[in-house]
């Protein structure tokens, strides 16, 4: 097992090399570039041409790709070019926001996703059937900026219920240690912090799940269906055992299968996801960061946060590739 | 009293929006204590969902089941789903066509006979172990405490089926229900499952409903035999007298469709011609009249009714449901024809002999 992972782990490495150099290519081939975007309107070309001499824009492009490809060996992700912070720092400062929302998401398709599209499938053709495949297209269809707006105009400015936007209610007292509200609240024992901070993420978790909830009702569905129609089930019902039985150990376990590859890449496209999401509900994240960064053209921190986000991408697909070996021995490697 | 009469079962689908289709349209039929009874048939003639009515494993929507299956003196079409669960496994087991699909592909072998075992006698732990390695070991599965802990498809076919037959007889059930348990085996495997189907129940006394459409199955293990057709039993007989006097026609075909060896090369085949028609049409006639060779015009003069076969020297119990039933012994067919002749060495009938009337 722990050869499988490290020899896993390897097979990374060339391929997030060569996505450093697509990535390089790709970033230095947009239109305009750092200085334009730091001078504004009145720059002029003795200008962009000092800038570019401080940032080394001027050498080759192979030349730069080294030298960025030789701090990266020193985990140096370079400096910003627009605040001039490390380009790491500021990313720890603003990415656990991120995945805060991208969990809260997560766990909203799953939690809700996964009994709604068993119980759709078992009752096949009845209301909750009907009302959850509409609503899990509708979930698709509907823009995730769109949603945010009606979420937030109903349960936050009508209603009340929950805050409109932010990540924690400004002036309540909250120590920063790790950088995730909701575990510093319960590190620290101010767990006041914590709830305001859950609460905080109910709307934007909603918002952003909508897509992934909707991907996640209709695969059970569509697995749980397929699933109860198996030779196997019959066999259980067969033996007489018991309803709780036949439906965990015998259709939940194998309908499960499809639904756990799906929650995997779906993570990917949480995190994209996010940037919409974190803008809508003013969420301090790393989403408005990276947007700002792409009409700077801040080079270093686009390709890091693209290289991060690919990387993250990867484990996470490594961990359902090994938790998929776990559930299904059918696919165990010897 | 017989262990189980089905009594009239008949069986109905009914889809949405589409017309009701009858699958089984009053079948009736005897299973003795002990006694290995046949029933054969084509594919789609109601065979398969028969049995499944009968362990109350047909989907509930968009099914109508009638009639009664007494068991032990318990409609089983009538049971509570409840009693119904605590009867399956216990009373009632079944074994199904395919192995392979048929056991659960991420649970290991251990585990799926192992609850069995907790459900019904209430086995934990150890001691469950214990008894599913007993189990396995009891048909012939060879090292049985690591095949416990290996999933489906680390087996073979041959293996898998076995590891399917201890989870029916894990229980002792007085009433096993066979479903082509062979078919998707080796033959060689084939001859083993059978064998070994065969010592079980001789062992415990269990009642076997072999359902197939292997007339070397049914001349290998059954005692009594029901041929259905298009949903309703048209010939029950002893085995001997099905395979030495098939007097439905369509009973004859299938005997006399089978190759024979001693037949000179060249001689053209006979088989039944045309194919079973997904109609059910008994209500204007014999449903196996548009394949029949002996129809008359009385075949289509509503359904005819099981009855004894009449005549002289006709042997008692033989039923057949027909009106101008074959009156013809068949040539040299015996049960070493068709893959038994074991135990039960029945003389070879050289001659065509028309029976006196």
């Amino acid at each position: 097992m722990l050869r499988l992972v490290v020899r896993r782990l390897l097979q990374l490495i060339p391929t997030l090399f060569g996505l450093t150099v697509l990535l390089f290519i790709w970033i230095h081939r947009l239109p305009g570039g750092p200085a334009w975007a730091l001078l504004g309107e009145r720059g002029n070309e003795a200008a962009r041409r000092q800038i570019e001499e401080q940032l080394g824009l001027n050498e080759p492009l192979l030349v730069q790709y080294g030298r960025w490809l030789r701090r990266l060996f020193e985990l140096d992700l370079g400096n910003s070019v627009k605040t001039g912070q490390p380009v790491w720092d500021e990313f720890t400062l603003r990415f656990p926001a991120t995945f805060e929302l991208g969990v809260t998401a997560l766990l909203f398709a799953v939690i809700i996703g996964i009994p709604l599209g068993y119980f759709a499938a078992r009752r096949r053709g009845s209301w909750l059937d009907v009302t959850a495949v509409s609503g899990s297209l509708l979930g698709i269809c509907v823009p995730v900026f769109f949603l945010a707006m009606i979420l937030r105009s109903i349960f936050a400015v009508n209603l009340g219920w929950l805050p409109s936007g932010g990540r924690l209610t400004t002036g309540i007292d909250a120590t920063d240690v790790t950088g995730f509200a909701v575990l510093d609240g319960v590190l620290t024992g101010e767990f006041d912090a914590s709830w305001d901070a859950i609460q905080h993420l109910i709307l934007p978790g909603l918002a952003l799940a909508s897509i992934p909830l909707a991907v996640v009702v209709r695969i059970t569905r569509a697995s749980v269906l397929e699933v109860l129609s198996e030779d196997y089930v019959r066999t259980a019902e067969s033996k007489g055992l018991r309803k709780s039985v036949v439906r965990g150990r015998h259709v939940l376990r194998n309908a499960l299968l499809p639904v756990v590859t799906t929650v995997g890449l779906l993570t990917g496209s949480l995190l994209s996801g996010a940037v919409l999401t974190e803008s809508a509900f003013s969420f301090g994240g790393i989403g408005s960061f990276i947007r700002q960064a792409i009409s700077d053209r801040d080079y270093p921190v686009l390709m890091g946060f693209i290289l991060f986000i690919a990387l993250l991408y990867m484990l996470i697909n490594l961990v359902v590739d090994l938790t998929y070996g776990l559930i299904d021995p059918r696919v165990r490697v010897n | 009293m017989p262990l189980l009469s089905v009594d009239e079962l008949k069986v109905t689908f009914q889809g949405q929006g589409r017309r009701a289709s009858t699958a089984v349209s009053g079948v009736s039929f005897d299973v003795d204590e002990g006694q290995v009874v046949g029933l054969v048939g084509e594919s789609g003639c109601g065979k398969s969902v028969t049995s499944l009515a009968l362990m109350g494993l047909l989907p509930k929507k968009g099914v109508r089941v009638e009639g009664r299956a007494d068991y032990r003196g318990t409609d089983l079409l009538s049971l509570r789903p409840s009693a119904m669960r605590d009867l399956r496994g216990t009373q009632l087991a079944m074994i199904f066509q395919d192995p392979l699909s048929s056991l659960n592909p991420v649970v290991p072998i251990g585990v799926q006979v192992t609850e069995i075992l907790s459900r019904h006698r209430g086995m934990r732990g150890q001691a469950a172990r214990d008894e599913a390695a007993a189990l396995l070991e009891r048909v012939g599965i060879p090292d049985p405490t690591r095949r416990l802990k290996e999933y489906p498809h680390q087996l073979s076919g041959g293996m898998r089926q076995r590891a399917l037959i201890a989870m029916a007889v894990a229980c002792a059930p007085r009433l096993l229900i066979a479903d082509e348990p062979t078919t998707a085996l080796d033959v060689t495997i084939q001859a083993q499952i059978l064998e070994l189907l065969k010592e079980l129940v001789d062992q415990e006394g269990t009642a076997l409903l072999m359902i197939t459409h292997d007339l070397g199955v049914v001349a290998g293990l059954c005692d009594d035999v029901n041929v259905l057709y298009a949903g309703k039993v048209v010939e029950s007989a002893d085995r001997r007298n099905l395979f030495a006097e098939p007097a439905h026609p369509y009973a004859h075909g299938l005997l006399n469709s089978i190759p024979r060896l001693d037949a000179p090369r060249g001689q053209p085949l006979n088989p039944v011609r045309g194919s079973i028609n997904d109609q059910i049409a008994w209500a204007d006639g014999c449903a196996f009249a548009p394949r029949c060779d002996h129809y008359t015009l009385e075949c289509l003069e509503g359904a005819p009714e099981l009855g004894p076969l009449a005549g002289a020297g006709a042997p008692a119990g033989h039923q057949v449901r027909c009106v101008n039933p074959v009156r013809e012994r068949l040539e040299t067919v015996t049960l070493a024809d068709v893959g038994a002749g074991d135990d039960s060495p029945a003389e070879p009938v050289t001659q065509k002999e028309e029976t006196s009337e």
